[in-house]
């Protein structure tokens, strides 16, 4: 029996020496000098150094004066990340969609975009369609009194277009900006 | 569809079928212990492991000794597993200050990573330290597909070599799997994630304040390494709860391509190392025709599913597109679409999207991929191994139909083989419809779905199937973490594992042994679109009509009452 016990005792040991202690800890070197920034969280920081967020890590806001974020069945909770997991032929779904959209419509820009009434995959989706925050323009660019060109050309600075995805805004990083241009006192 | 839709689903193909027959050679020649590059540097290492665990690297075990070894090392490495999951609250880096698992979580748990299905009822960041994560679930992560591409050469070895009972050695096969097969890429892919925007810490959590002044906990920890063979290796399991939907775990258009690519990269390429191991690289291309074939028919079936906009949702002020519950924007449809039909084709069971919210046709597609067995591509090893047992039954039919002893590059088929095949065509049916109709008929079980209608059915139905498929994926609204199911799919994960391995390894064993006869003109041959397109149907036959009803019970009465 000894033949194969110590083998499998010895081989467990040492995979686990490689692959769970020596891999890890090899990645997490070269990580933390080639890519710092990213490897601990891509952490977004204020004037003050205060950490604010991370720029893939959705945040909830509330107010015309904010882009709101892609919805979030877990409340933007962090830990842990949650789905709504309903399925397309769940009442409940029908029913929380549309709620939503009677409250968000607006008769002269149409119909609700899909992304501002569905809820994400992680709960923490931290962009949305450009067509999502096209369609919270006019009432953002209403609360903080600037020009609709102005605000415009802020989104397209922030809009993403990778080549092998969907283009996206990311909603933090547009917020910010809005702050920078003109800041709200209501928070 | 748009331009870069298609610019993804034509990278994702070539970045899988480019290097697929170079990186299948390079697969022959590691698990053959010849020289390649990585030999100066991992070399040393290699000895060193035989060295210590007193293995004799040249010599070579028969299929008894070959499946001792085995299941002696796949059942350490469950011990040590469960114990860490048990004891991680005494245990160091844990800086959250989480507790061990329950007893029945931590059994479910062990045995979901050391049979490589990765199967979660438990969500990363809130219920695991980062200990846990790396020397439990990470190790398991790289010796479960070694295990896998182990199994599957001692087949390859079985079909190619005559009159011998050995099958190579266990011990060597795992270790040169994990240090040269998986190790050097996933560290490739380890890297361009963090570039991408994965983590790589073992930093605490981070404390953030929102810009609207709320608190916020920001999850870190030692993810990219861990993200990297959880697709590399077909695992699946997750770093983070919501999987590869987390922004953190899958950040980007671009990480995306590089974690669905590498879902089946080795997988397709071990297609080409069993073309080594027979001397013949048709038989490559028709096996791997044959898989493209049902892949390419699953993918359009879900892109053509997801695509339809859900009744249910139609109202004036609902713009009426692809739905977009439970994905991300970063994704949307295609690639979204392409990860479901990918990760339940190669055994992976990672997500970037939600099952429990596709359509019902998509949700379909995903539980046809796993209960044909996991072989359109499949695991690493796993899926060639389940797929070389249809390539037998095919020929096997094909010999009833032409009247002939059939056989395969020269190994005739006879009595016990084909009883052993057999055996292997029971493991889905028992795991998914067996175990399936218990859980369903108990009502405390049964109360685990939370979708009212067929959809709940399916959900209890995804959960055996991924279970029995050593998938992992789930219909993630079904309450999993209970002691019945905990034990149950556990059991299931078991018999879906073993009720292939053991079989498979017998047969690699009864075909080692017998002469090879050569090739006349009266045998049938198994390269050609003649042979690809029996294979196909075989397959089809078989899982279809199995859980043809089973099925006409969930996605299809939703599609039908959803009025698509």
């Amino acid at each position: 029996m000894s033949t194969y016990v110590r083998p499998a005792v010895s081989l467990v040991l040492l995979m686990t020496l490689v692959t769970g202690a020596l891999y890890p800890l090899a990645v997490t070197g070269i990580a933390q000098v080639a890519f710092p920034d990213q490897a601990n969280g891509s952490l977004v920081r204020d004037e003050q150094g205060q950490v604010r967020g991370s720029a893939l890590i959705a945040q909830e806001f509330k107010g015309d004066g904010w882009f709101q974020s892609r919805p979030s069945a877990g409340a933007f909770a962090t830990v842990s990340s949650s789905a709504s997991n309903l399925a397309p032929s769940n009442p409940a779904l029908a029913e929380r969609v549309k709620t939503d959209a009677s409250a968000l419509y607006q008769p002269e820009l149409g119909p609700v975009p899909q992304a501002l009434l569905t809820t994400s995959g992680s709960g923490l989706d931290p962009q949305l369609p450009p067509e999502a925050i096209a369609y919270q323009l006019p009432r953002v660019a209403a609360a903080r009194q600037i020009p609709i060109e102005r605000l415009q050309a802020l989104v397209d600075e922030a809009t993403l277009r990778p080549l092998v995805g969907p283009p996206v805004v990311n909603v933090l990083a547009l917020n910010q900006a809005l702050e920078r241009l003109a800041p709200v006192t209501d928070r | 569809m748009h331009s870069y839709d298609f610019a993804l689903l034509l990278a994702f193909l070539a970045l899988v079928l480019l290097p697929a027959p170079w990186l299948g050679r390079f697969y022959y020649k590691v698990m053959e212990g010849q020289r390649t590059w990585l030999s100066p540097i991992l070399g040393p290492v290699e000895l060193g492991c035989y060295r210590l665990s007193g293995v004799r690297a040249e010599q070579e075990q028969n299929w008894k000794q070959y499946t001792l070894a085995l299941l002696a090392f796949n059942l350490m490495g469950f011990l040590v597993l469960f114990a860490v999951l048990l004891l991680q609250g005494s245990l160091p880096l844990n800086p959250q200050h989480l507790p061990g698992q329950e007893w029945s979580l931590a059994f479910n748990t062990a045995v979901s990573f050391m049979t490589n299905t990765n199967w979660q009822a438990y969500s990363g960041e809130a219920s695991l330290s980062y200990l846990s994560q790396m020397i439990g679930l990470t190790v398991q992560n790289f010796v479960s597909a070694a295990t896998g591409l182990a199994v599957l050469v001692a087949l390859c070895r079985g079909i190619g070599r005559r009159s011998t009972h050995n099958l190579g050695n266990f011990w060597v096969d795992m270790t040169r799997a994990t240090l040269y097969g998986l190790l050097p890429l996933c560290i490739v892919l380890a890297l361009l994630l963090v570039w991408q925007g994965v983590p790589q810490t073992f930093a605490d959590y981070a404390h953030a304040v929102t810009l609207q002044g709320a608190d916020q906990s920001i999850p870190l920890g030692p993810a990219a390494s861990q993200i990297a063979i959880k697709q590399l290796g077909t695992n699946g399991g997750g770093f983070f709860g919501v999987n590869s939907a987390h922004p953190f775990e899958n950040p980007t258009a671009w990480s995306n391509l590089f974690e669905v690519a590498s879902i089946i990269l080795i997988p397709v390429a071990l297609v080409f190392t069993f073309g080594h191991y027979v001397k013949d690289l048709r038989q490559s291309r028709a096996i791997l025709a044959c898989m493209l074939g049902l892949f390419l028919i699953g993918g359009a079936v879900g892109l053509w599913a997801e695509y339809q906009p859900n009744p249910a949702l139609d109202s004036a002020q609902v713009q009426q597109s692809a739905p977009m519950e439970g994905k991300e924007s970063r994704f949307g449809t295609t690639a979204s679409v392409l990860w479901t039909v990918t990760t339940t084709s190669a055994s992976n069971g990672s997500v970037n999207a939600m099952h429990d919210s596709l359509n019902p046709l998509t949700g379909m597609v995903a539980m046809v991929n796993m209960m044909v067995g996991e072989v359109i591509f499949g695991g690493v090893g796993a899926g060639l191994y389940g797929m070389l047992l249809f390539v037998l039954i095919a020929v096997f039919l094909a010999g009833l139909m032409i009247g002939r002893t059939p056989e395969y590059l020269g190994k005739k088929l006879q009595a016990r083989e084909v009883q052993l095949l057999v055996a292997t065509l029971l493991v889905m049916p028992v795991g998914v419809l067996v175990l399936g109709a218990i859980a369903a008929s108990l009502p405390g079980p049964a109360g685990a779905v939370s979708n009212p209608g067929p959809h709940g059915f399916s959900q209890l139905l995804y959960a055996y199937t991924s279970g029995t498929a050593n998938n992992g994926s789930a219909f993630g609204g079904f309450g999993a973490n209970t002691v019945f199911h905990n034990l149950m799919i556990g059991l299931a994960m078991l018999i879906g594992r073993f009720g292939y391995i053991l079989p498979v390894l017998a047969l690699a064993g009864s075909l080692a042994a017998k002469k090879s006869a050569p090739q006349g003109q009266n045998s049938f041959p198994t390269h050609g679109p003649l042979f690809a397109g029996l294979l196909l149907v075989t397959i089809l036959l078989v899982g279809g009509l199995t859980f043809l009803p089973v099925l006409a019970l969930g996605p299809i009465a939703e599609q039908l009452s959803l009025g698509f």
